[in-house]
């Protein structure tokens, strides 16, 4: 079956194509203006301000150089707007922030929408392509990786998961039912670009090159941990895969997501920052200064969020009144979209075009993918408690987006299920080892219980290891035999 | 310098690594020492001003980054020509949100950078703590070394003039008691130029507490602390005045009510030494003991509230390391264990007073009936 992929590149002619989402001239141009000011762009807001940077700058013009008089001149690109409000068309007036029309007719912004921001996908529920779907493709190489890497994902989480429940680690989290936007938007991604993860996002890691063995390492705490065995469970970490440690504290990956991103800027790299957070994390105050901070820095930053409808019992319902997350980024002057997150297809794309929008046009990009968190929140619940079972199984089984995608790489003749069930069995048997192997290697050092506090081991806890040392020769039978010295 | 050590040697009880560590200061002091009546002066504020300047200009990843730091020249005026000279890419203008520049700052320094966070006095950094604890105190640690945090967060902290609770607090113990954290606490123009730029070179989360009443204050400066390479050792303290009755250690502002203390005591024949703390952690153990040692008696005074405060840890490392050599019992003064208040009268009860330091130095001498024998 012959299907037509288009390669669309070319973010204007993506826009043409959608209902007129974007009403503001200067929204849809790609305007590299940061990079070559010398282009002036058809009298566009960046492109006015980019040509002449402020003189106390100096003759170069900078990235940073138009910041500041932005807000000044915005003003005027307002009468260009239709307006939708009977206001006066030729009456409009001065306010900091710029020059507005004003309406005799008192009217409420409503707080719901008549209709919600639809949602991006590209595969229908029975993996085939919706007809006209404008998306980026995919090699064949690419798919395939994509696909195996999700199963892994979902091998490596029920195994682990299972490993919990028989006691050989603490705790566990799943990403189940998120192995889409784990691995997709992963794809997306150049190694260069850094990742700040929340905690559901160990594909990302795994798509980067983390191996099982690594994962289960840090899973025992054992001595090959990249962590030193300081962390709980599913808190990775890799500075060679540009995947920042795991924190527990919600939303603070946001705001430092920004400070790199920001890094990054200044170093003029050709690479962005991504950060994911879930539903429930746009609720701290992070998320706010975060995103409303990149957006004035004009950081290249990808933010993307994992609306899977739970913050452990707290369905999305009662964590937010506004059209969930997408709209909250036109409010932070944050250009958004809305995907299915369970289409992988539809991530890729999405995370790739706004990889590089928030490169060459250097702003913060948000993407909110929908989807569902089939698996509990963590080893410490049991989410049968809060939701329905039926629910859970339903999203589980009919919207399991392994089962969509591979329904389309089984279209294209790319998969076949003698590779699925070689697959399966391979990925549990390497994992089964990792374990094993993770479990019988020694724990870290006592050492390495006073190394990191400080760049350098500070004299009062070098005379504590040596009364630590010293104590356990004295009374070795008070101190674990397993922990070496 | 080294009559001072003839004269510790000769009085016994020194050992090894205080004596190294007495020639270290040597080393440091002895040339500021002959410049000592310079007629050079510089007002904390500038000192800490050309301090960021010239780390500023020694390293293009440091930059600067908080509320009114950019085109107000800085709250209190810290930052002042900054912006004019190193453009709005290094000298960056914030929204309000502390938590906001705190996170923004710790993931800068995360990938590289080095920022210098202003909060506009300590108490607002309440409003960010979980960054500077949970993402910059903790990250190095808890990544295992992947990721280090060189970030330093300066601002005002402690009391101030009549600017009631929320703006009056100070966070020296708060901060002080958190493994991955360095605090410091400058005093003099010195101090501040030497430990802010300690701060700025240091690998390690940095927590900069600055006073702003002593913005305004003048100090004499020798020209080796105007040369930029000027850095001061983070984990030292300073002995500011000799002495060999009574130890009295303070930091900050409460140094020179501490050696103002000192040369009322002098009169009434009792030898005050003064310690400046300089930095809160490390906590500089051996200067305070060997000093304990020399005069046996001890004074912590400091500007925040008693309970937990840092006199409570300075007495309880004396009580453990020296506490044959205790003559007298150890008093804290602190301040009052209540809300900053207002009115001026009731502000000048709450925060401890040149007197209070003199009256406890005289019990701590048996001059008068110490505290403990009327409990």
């Amino acid at each position: 079956m012959a299907i037509w992929l288009r390669r669309s590149r070319n973010l204007a002619h993506y826009l043409k194509a959608e209902k007129g989402f974007w009403k503001v001239p200067n929204q849809t141009r790609l305007s590299p203006c940061f990079f070559n000011p010398e282009i002036s762009s058809s009298a566009t807001l960046t492109g006015e301000n980019c040509g002449n940077p402020p003189s106390f700058l100096g003759n170069s013009p900078t990235l940073f150089g138009s910041r500041r008089f932005e807000s000044i001149k915005a003003g005027r690109e307002e009468l260009d707007l239709e307006d939708e409000n009977g206001g006066h068309q030729n009456q409009a007036m001065d306010f900091p922030g710029g020059r507005i029309s004003f309406t005799s007719e008192m009217r409420f912004v409503s707080e719901s929408p008549r209709e919600r921001i639809p949602c991006y996908r590209v595969l229908d529920d029975n993996g085939h392509p919706i007809m006209h779907s404008n998306f980026v493709e995919v090699s064949k190489e690419e798919a395939l990786k994509m696909y195996t890497s999700m199963v892994t994902l979902e091998t490596m989480d029920t195994i682990l998961y299972e490993a919990q429940r028989q006691g050989r680690i603490s705790f566990y989290v799943t990403s189940i039912g998120e192995e889409a936007i784990n691995i997709a938007t992963a794809a997306a991604l150049t190694p260069h670009d850094v990742v700040l993860p929340q905690y559901r996002e160990p594909g990302v890691l795994l798509w980067r090159g983390f191996t099982l063995q690594e994962f289960a390492n840090q899973c025992l705490g054992n001595k090959a941990d990249y962590g030193k065995g300081r962390q709980m469970p599913i808190h990775y970490g890799s500075n060679k895969h540009n995947y920042f440690t795991v924190s527990s504290p919600i939303a603070t990956q946001i705001p430092q997501a920004v400070g790199a991103a920001y890094s990054l800027k200044m170093d003029r790299k050709d690479a962005c920052v991504v950060t994911y957070f879930g539903d429930g994390g746009t609720s701290e105050g992070d998320f706010h200064a975060g995103l409303n901070f990149a957006a004035v820095m004009e950081a290249p930053v990808v933010f993307i969020c994992r609306n899977n409808g739970w913050a452990i019992s707290t369905p999305v319902s009662q964590q937010f009144r506004s059209d969930g997350v997408v709209v909250k980024g036109k409010a932070y002057g944050i250009r958004s979209i809305r995907v299915d997150g369970n289409d992988a297809l539809a991530v890729y794309s999405a995370t790739r075009t706004a990889r590089e929008m928030a490169i060459t046009e250097q702003k913060p990009i948000l993407i909110e993918a929908l989807t569902y968190r089939v698996g509990h929140h963590s080893t410490s619940d049991d989410s049968t408690k809060y939701r329905l079972v039926d629910e859970i199984e339903h999203w589980k089984t009919a919207r399991n987006p392994i089962a969509r995608f591979r329904k389309w790489v089984n279209g294209t003749g790319w998969w076949s299920d003698e590779d699925e069930s070689e697959l399966r069995a391979n990925v549990r048997k390497q994992l089964l080892q990792a374990i094993q192997v993770a479990e019988k290697a020694e724990k870290p050092p006592i050492s390495d219980l006073f190394t990191d506090v400080y760049e350098s081991l500070p004299s009062n806890l070098c005379e504590q290891e040596e009364l630590l040392r010293e104590s356990i020769k004295r009374h070795p039978q008070d101190y674990p035999s397993d922990v070496p010295t | 310098m080294l009559g001072i050590v003839r004269g510790r040697i000769a009085r016994g009880g020194v050992n090894a690594s205080s004596l190294q560590k007495i020639r270290n200061q040597s080393l440091i002091y002895a040339s500021s020492r002959s410049y000592s009546s310079a007629s050079k002066e510089m007002t904390v504020r500038d000192a800490l001003n050309s301090a960021l300047d010239e780390e500023m200009s020694a390293d293009p990843k440091v930059f600067v980054m908080g509320e009114e730091v950019g085109e107000y020249q800085g709250a209190y005026k810290i930052s002042k020509g900054l912006l004019e000279k190193y453009g709005p890419e290094r000298v960056v203008d914030t929204p309000i949100t502390e938590a906001g520049f705190a996170g923004i700052g710790v993931g800068a320094a995360y990938h590289g950078l080095r920022p210098v966070v202003e909060f506009m006095t300590f108490n607002f950094s309440m409003q960010a703590i979980d960054h500077i604890i949970n993402s910059a105190a903790k990250s190095n640690y808890m990544s295992a070394g992947q990721i280090s945090v060189p970030i330093v967060f300066r601002g005002p902290n402690g009391a101030a003039a009549g600017v009631g609770a929320q703006h009056s607090q100070c966070y020296a113990a708060w901060f002080g008691a958190c493994p991955g954290l360095k605090v410091l606490a400058p005093y003099s123009s010195e101090d501040a130029r030497g430990l802010l730029k300690a701060a700025i070179r240091d690998p390690d989360p940095v927590v900069f507490l600055e006073n702003e009443l002593l913005y305004g204050e003048s100090f004499p400066i020798s020209a080796e602390v105007l040369d930029s390479s000027f850095c001061l050792p983070i984990g030292k303290a300073k002995i500011e005045r000799e002495g060999k009755d009574v130890t009295i250690t303070a930091f900050s502002k409460m140094v020179g009510y501490a050696l103002k203390a000192a040369e009322i005591l002098a009169k009434e024949g009792i030898s005050a030494e003064v310690i400046n703390l300089r930095s809160i952690r490390p906590l500089d153990r051996s200067t305070i003991n060997a000093s304990v040692r020399k005069t046996n008696r001890l004074i912590t005074v400091e500007e925040g509230f008693p309970q937990h405060g840092v006199g409570a840890e300075i007495c309880a490392c004396v009580v453990e390391e020296s506490f044959e050599y205790l003559d007298a019992p150890v008093e804290r003064i602190a301040g009052a264990d209540v809300p900053m208040p207002y009115a001026a009268n009731l502000e000048r009860m709450a925060v401890p007073q040149i007197e209070d330091i003199v009256r406890a130095a005289k019990r701590a001498c048996y001059r008068s009936v110490p505290m403990a024998a009327t409990a």
